[in-house]
């Protein structure tokens, strides 16, 4: 039964990554990539993963949503109304990803991989925030930075007009210069 | 067996997210091409947890930074994806290829 669940998932995730860039619309191409990492996360799922199964489907909701609204914003075909090829070295890009494949699929058929070590914990949930709070508490440290870090770099590179253009290079302005005059004072 | 036909799984996902990326002149369907490699990325760490040292959380941990990874990568790409299309128009990449000339 797993493994029946296992193919048809498998076989979804693959269809649905490749419909990605098959499809004309943006929109359709953006809810493709959304049903192949569904797909992948019902496979992370028979994997026992049942927290990071389900937050994998409830991030990829969320973040497919925020993709299609900026697809709609701006891509210049979002609906697909006028037929349009997107695209540059297909036949380049064609030959090196399947000659990747071919490597990755026969590394993995010919290496002799090590039997599995150690019995699987009764609750992957909490081994896993038990590494988080303790011996990989690094990683989880390292994480937290890189999203914070990431959140400042998205602020200042998506603003329009920042503090630098309003009160020039030095901040030495006493009144911003603003486009449209106006406000308290000015 | 099944632990092959994970990492084929991921191996196929990669292989389609490569070319995706290499393929495709918008800069959202190339992030797109680059969700799909960091997918491929879960799946076999996942598997590799499973099938070869279920014991120790390390794969899930890679799983952990892979969705961080994920996360990461698409804020970043859309705020310069918004800067490039704010300062000249520009989505896609052949015409924000400045660095080559």
């Amino acid at each position: 039964m797993q493994l029946v669940v296992f193919v048809v998932c498998a076989v979804g995730a693959v269809a649905a990554g490749a419909a990605v860039f098959r499809v004309d619309s943006m929109a359709r191409a953006t809810f493709a990539l959304l049903a192949s990492f569904v797909f992948v996360a019902v496979d992370v799922l028979l994997l026992h993963l049942a927290y990071l199964g389900v937050l994998v489907i409830l991030m990829m909701i969320m973040e497919m949503v925020v993709m299609a609204v900026f697809m709609i914003m701006y891509m210049m075909n979002p609906a697909g109304l006028m037929p349009m090829s997107m695209m540059h070295n297909r036949r380049g890009a064609l030959a090196i990803s399947a000659g990747t494949f071919v490597l990755l699929a026969a590394g993995i058929l010919l290496v002799r991989w090590p039997a599995r070590r150690g019995a699987p914990p009764a609750e992957p949930t909490r081994q896993l925030g038990e590494a988080l709070m303790g011996s990989k508490m690094l990683v989880m440290m390292v994480l937290g930075l890189a999203l914070f870090a990431t959140m400042v770099a998205t602020v200042v590179l998506a603003q329009h007009r920042g503090r630098y253009d309003r009160y020039g290079d030095e901040l030495e302005r006493r009144v911003p210069d603003d486009p449209i005059r106006g406000g308290v004072g000015r | 067996m099944m632990l092959q036909l994970f990492l084929l799984l991921a191996a196929a996902l990669l292989a389609i997210g490569l070319y995706g990326a290499l393929s495709q002149q918008s800069i959202v369907m190339i992030m797109m091409g680059l969700e799909l490699m960091v997918n491929a990325v879960i799946v076999a760490g996942a598997a590799a947890w499973w099938f070869l040292a279920p014991h120790r959380p390390d794969g899930q941990v890679l799983v952990v930074v892979a969705i961080t990874v994920m996360a990461v990568e698409m804020a970043m790409g859309f705020a310069v994806t918004t800067a490039i299309f704010r300062a000249r128009d520009v989505d896609t990449t052949d015409a924000a290829a400045d660095l080559r000339r």
